[in-house]
């Protein structure tokens, strides 16, 4: 591989032209054609996540949310599916829900009352005289997404001939599972989310979450306020066991902290935070000590980061969630999640929320500074568009693991590499 | 549909000399935060107070609910050591604010002389400025004030609610403070 990266070489006529194996063009990040082409070739293709299936606790309960820039509903129907479909009437085209989430029997126009079920079929159209011999009720359901789920995560795309779900997240699976592992024998449920713009482009918030070469410098404030040990966990900068593993699809997996990769792989050495003994003594009265312990060292999360192409990362204690707004603008969800279990973990879940405040956030300790760098990111790639943006770091250290996954330190663009080999691929279909 | 009638006690006028104070206390803090005069905000604060800015629009249950910010006092004071100490890059790069607080309404004078306590609810609207652009914040604010009996210097907040209109939807990642 090369390491001139000085020169103007991620330019040409095509999408593909623009990603090389190091580097990628400046003008990634502001080209609204570009964008454009995303949102079909990508957003309209790949498998998106729209939902955990706890937001959906049972029959006629939704969530409204987005494919790239399309409105949906995530539903739970009559028979306990899930379905999503897209918020636009088959008659004049209004949204059928303005609702974030809730419960319902199904969803009825506001315009002229068109009414559908929890599954999209259409059910009724007032007057229906008007339409003897010219509407066909079967014919006009609300669109269906494809819509599969693996390990409680909810994804949907608009291309009827995708890969199915599990052959998308591939290797990735693996993770996913012991990512839920953090609910300590429990399953996982969303506790709360924090949702805010930042004025650039998606894909630098895509980088961002396999990016652990950042972590002490922008988050500088926030290791300062948290204790020793919490900061001590976080000291992966240096730790040569700390690795970014390629796993294909454009997937890619940051373990900041191996010993936390597995949270079943206690061999109970390491002592519980001692901040967490006030919970430990409260637990205890009704949880016996493997339990206790198996909740309480879970209460950061999983010790890793795992970047899912192209819209939801499973990051340490949260799920991370990008929309695509406008080339220069994004929306993120921080998805807060703890265990699902007894009342008695109330306990558990309300010191899982205020971990989540103290990162989290438009009012965070960590993500204010987090956007700052985004929207640096975005102003300064409006200079010298033919100037490359890097992703070599570690490229010469970087080996096949012993499944053969693109292997080098947690501080290196492994995983940046994964997404845009995959961005190049899908963009590349001229 | 008609609303049922409130039962609502006498109105406590905006002229009530305990109301006054408080207004005066929450006029000071805004224009304390608007200097970024964190470390004197700081101290406008008891030390069982709570700071709080909450997602869902109706909840009082900060505790069990995620709220954008939901402080103590030690999280307080590490917040303002964030703010102040030069190493936060969205702090020492923060929009300048400059914000109004209106529409006082006392909703309750309670005990007595020497331990008054104020709940005042009162509008908010802050205009950000940063990297040539304004950004609108509007929020609902609740002050529970407590009047020190030795004069206005001693008056401090006991807990501030800050609900902003758009809490649940996506507001800009903020490098100042409501």
């Amino acid at each position: 591989m090369s390491t001139d990266v000085t020169g103007a070489d991620v330019t040409g006529p095509t999408a593909a032209d623009l990603v090389r194996a190091d580097r990628v063009a400046g003008r990634l990040y502001t080209d609204p054609e570009l964008f454009e082409l995303e949102m079909t070739r990508i957003f309209e293709r790949a498998w998106v996540w729209v939902a955990h299936t706890s937001e959906l606790p049972g029959p006629g309960t939704f969530k409204s949310t987005h494919v790239g820039r399309q409105p949906v509903i995530v539903t739970r129907d009559r028979k306990g599916e899930i379905r999503t479909l897209l918020n636009r009437c088959r008659h004049r085209g209004a949204s059928v829900c303005e609702k974030p989430q809730g419960r319902a029997n199904g969803f009825t126009c506001p315009y002229h009352a068109w009414s559908y079920g929890l599954d999209g079929a259409l059910r009724g159209v007032p007057y229906p005289d008007g339409y003897e011999g010219v509407l066909e009720k079967r014919d006009l359901s609300l669109r269906r997404l494809r819509t599969e789920s693996y390990g409680g995560m909810v994804f949907a795309t608009l291309d009827p001939d995708a890969e199915p779900l599990e052959t998308f997240l591939g290797d990735a699976r693996l993770w996913i599972d012991r990512f839920m592992k953090q609910g300590g024998g429990y399953p996982v449920k969303v506790l709360g989310r924090h949702r805010f713009t930042f004025r650039g482009n998606w894909k630098i918030q895509l980088e961002n979450t396999t990016d652990g070469y950042h972590f002490p410098i922008v988050h500088r404030s926030w290791m300062a306020s948290v204790d020793a040990e919490t900061a001590d966990m976080m000291s992966f900068m240096t730790d040569p066991t700390a690795v970014t593993h390629d796993l294909g699809h454009g997937h890619s997996v940051m373990q900041m902290v191996p010993a936390h990769s597995d949270l079943d792989a206690d061999d109970g050495s390491e002592p519980l935070q001692a901040r967490f003994d006030g919970l430990v003594e409260e637990l205890s009265a009704t949880l016996d000590p493997a339990a206790v312990r198996k909740v309480v060292r879970a209460m950061h999360g999983t010790g890793f980061n795992l970047n899912l192409f192209p819209n939801v990362s499973l990051s340490a204690a949260f799920f991370r969630v990008l929309r695509p707004v406008a080339v220069d603008e994004t929306v993120i969800e921080h998805v807060a999640i703890g265990p699902d279990g007894p009342p008695e973990l109330d306990a558990v879940n309300r010191a899982r929320l205020r971990i989540h405040e103290h990162f989290q956030g438009p009012f965070g300790f960590g993500t204010p500074d987090d956007a700052e760098g985004w929207d640096r990111v975005q102003r300064g790639a409006a200079a010298a568009p033919d100037m490359p943006i890097l992703i070599n770091r570690g490229s010469a250290r970087e080996k096949a693991d012993a499944d053969g996954h693109p292997t080098a330190h947690v501080t290196d663009e492994t995983g940046m590499r994964a997404a845009y080999g995959r961005w190049k691929e899908m963009m590349g279909d001229d | 549909m008609t609303e049922a009638p409130e039962r609502v006690p006498a109105p406590v006028p905006t002229t009530d000399p305990a109301v006054v104070r408080a207004i005066e206390l929450v006029w000071r803090e805004a224009e304390l935060l608007d200097r970024a005069a964190y470390l004197r905000w700081e101290s406008l604060y008891t030390d069982d107070a709570t700071y709080v800015v909450p997602i869902d629009p109706d909840t009082e249950d900060f505790d069990g609910t995620l709220n954008m910010v939901y402080d103590d006092a030690r999280m307080r004071q590490m917040r303002v050591v964030r703010m102040t100490e030069g190493y936060a890059i969205a702090a020492v790069d923060a929009a300048r604010t400059v914000r109004t607080v209106s529409r006082f309404v006392p909703e309750s004078v309670t005990g007595p002389a020497g331990g008054t306590e104020v709940v005042l609810r009162s509008a908010q609207v802050l205009v950000a400025f940063k990297r040539d652009r304004h950004d609108l914040w509007a929020a609902d604010l609740r002050h529970r004030i407590r009047l020190a009996p030795d004069g206005p210097a001693g008056d401090r907040i006991v807990q501030k609610v800050v609900r902003l209109v758009n809490s649940e939807s996506a507001v800009p990642a903020a490098g100042f403070l409501l």
